[in-house]
């Protein structure tokens, strides 16, 4: 059985959600990997709700917003960007493979785009295989416990 | 109601948070007066199993600092805890990981590697390494299993508060310990105690303006303007994702406040907040010049999470075999094969 990822989409209202909306009303098909999150502005995403997300089981996190200058709220995408730059830096010291979290502009009018984000990006975490969540830390003591009893 | 009875432990720590309560200086008597402390390794000869012999619940509170490494911590961390009808996880240490949690940017080999083999000063040429049981001519020699994941006190056993702080300020240490002793009520269990519910920025005295940021400074690359928020000067400064009750000591002494009294209340986890409020001052739209203000931020990991990695949401950097499916997989059937 190939590995099905669980991506979880936060989408700004204004932009990125519109154009999931008519990727539906268009009929577009795309993988159904991506749990969609509205959030009012890409501004809006805190880094705390994309390690929450991988913490609570995501394959991968995908931020989407208006195109930079689009922004509902003016400066929101750009905040979300240097977030992104930032976060996604840390990412790959924590050893998360670049691709996992991934930021994207999708304007209300690109319903294609948007289908063609959500299956390319499933695509490559489906290549990376699944978010091996790092093992709790109670699992952990029973697992170092049962190591040193053997 | 008899005199307090009060237990002190350290576990992977530093010693300061012992310093943090000789601290107390003249209060010690007071403290001395008003409590029997019962184990304190650091100041007092009592050993481990006269611990053990105490009936459950013997002591009235334990202040517990230090992470939780080893094996020993493991124990002693639910020693006291059967022990104390009231633990407090002291220091940020046992409230966070603190700085001994960076070894989770590692694992045990990484750590004995660089302490055993690669630092300049060790001479160490047959490589040896600890190990946990060794026979010698008259018998065999134990040392606790050393971890690969450093944990918080509250990632081990129930806890029942917290006091924040690397270490804690001492007149916050009394506040609490004077508050216990005149028995008065204490508010529900898992409250931080001996700190505030807002920032570090919120009792800093700083005057703050406009945050943009084209250049980050390490505190030794720059001499900062008194007066002025460091952010504001480049510096990276940890007040807006900490929680107040250290009187902004550190910003006091010119220094950036490093975080160590950990999220402010309602904040998950510190280190995204601290990246967050980073980001939000880098003065730049183009992802080219993001990243070259960004590269000046030396060590992420160790910056944002310098105090709370084991209490954070990743708890620690992946090891390997979480990374590379084709590798797990092949560990899995050798295992199996085994
Ligand atoms: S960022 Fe630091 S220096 Fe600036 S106001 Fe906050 S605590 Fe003070
Ligand atoms: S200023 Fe920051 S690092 Fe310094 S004592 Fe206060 S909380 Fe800790
Ligand atoms: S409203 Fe769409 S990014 Fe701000």
């Amino acid at each position: 059985m190939t590995f099905e990822p669980k991506i979880v989409g936060f989408l700004c209202n204004w932009c990125s959600y519109t154009g999931a909306d008519l990727a539906g009303t268009a009929r577009i098909k795309y993988a159904p990997n991506i749990h969609v999150i509205r959030v009012m502005c890409s501004g809006r995403v805190d880094p705390t709700f994309v390690l929450k997300a991988l913490e609570s089981g995501a394959d991968g996190v995908l931020i989407a917003g208006c195109h930079p200058g689009d922004c509902h709220y003016q400066e929101g995408n750009y905040s979300a960007l240097r977030r992104y730059h930032l976060l996604k830096k840390m990412l790959s010291d924590f050893g998360v493979e670049e691709g996992r979290v991934r930021l994207e502009w999708i304007s209300a009018s690109e319903g294609d785009r948007f289908a063609q984000v959500v299956n390319d990006m499933t695509a490559q975490v489906r290549a990376l295989g699944p978010f091996h969540r790092q093992k709790a830390p109670a699992e952990q003591a029973t697992a170092e416990t049962a190591s040193k009893a053997s | 109601m008899g005199k307090l009875k009060l237990a002190l432990y350290w576990a992977a720590s530093c010693g300061g948070c012992d310093m943090a309560i000789l601290e107390l200086y003249e209060k010690i008597l007071d403290l001395a007066a008003a409590a029997d402390i019962l184990f304190w390794p650091v100041a007092i000869d009592v050993k481990y199993k006269d611990v053990e012999a105490f009936p459950d619940k013997h002591i009235d509170v334990c202040l517990f600092n230090g992470a939780v490494r080893t094996s020993e911590n493991e124990h002693m961390a639910h020693l006291l805890r059967s022990k104390s009808k009231i633990l407090v996880a002291y220091g940020a240490c046992s409230h966070l990981g603190g700085i001994p949690a960076l070894a989770n940017m590692t694992n045990k080999q990484g750590v004995f590697d660089c302490v055993y083999k690669y630092t300049a000063s060790t001479d160490n040429p047959n490589n040896v390494q600890p190990k946990t049981t060794v026979k010698v001519d008259e018998g065999t020699l134990t040392l606790p299993e050393f971890y690969d994941t450093v944990k918080t006190l509250a990632q081990t056993v129930d806890v029942d508060y917290f006091i924040p702080g690397c270490s804690p300020v001492p007149e916050q240490t009394w506040a609490v310990l004077e508050h216990i002793i005149q028995g008065k009520p204490l508010p529900p269990k898992g409250a931080v105690l001996g700190a505030t519910q807002k920032t570090v920025c919120d009792e800093c005295k700083l005057e703050k303006e406009e945050k943009k940021i084209t250049k980050f400074y390490r505190p030794f690359e720059i001499i900062p303007e008194p007066k002025k928020c460091l952010l504001e000067q480049g510096i990276i400064c940890a007040g807006p994702a900490t929680r107040g009750g250290c009187d902004a000591r550190c910003i006091r002494a010119n220094m950036p406040c490093r975080g160590c009294y950990g999220p402010p209340e309602g904040v998950m986890d510190q280190g995204a907040k601290f990246l967050s409020a980073i980001a939000s001052v880098i003065d730049a739209k183009e992802p080219e010049e993001i990243d070259r203000i960004i590269k000046q931020i030396v060590d992420p990991i160790g910056t944002f999470y310098r105090f709370s990695l084991a209490h954070s949401l990743m708890k620690r950097t992946r090891m390997a075999e979480e990374k590379a499916p084709e590798e797990t997989k092949q560990r899995n059937t050798v295992a199996a094969r085994r």
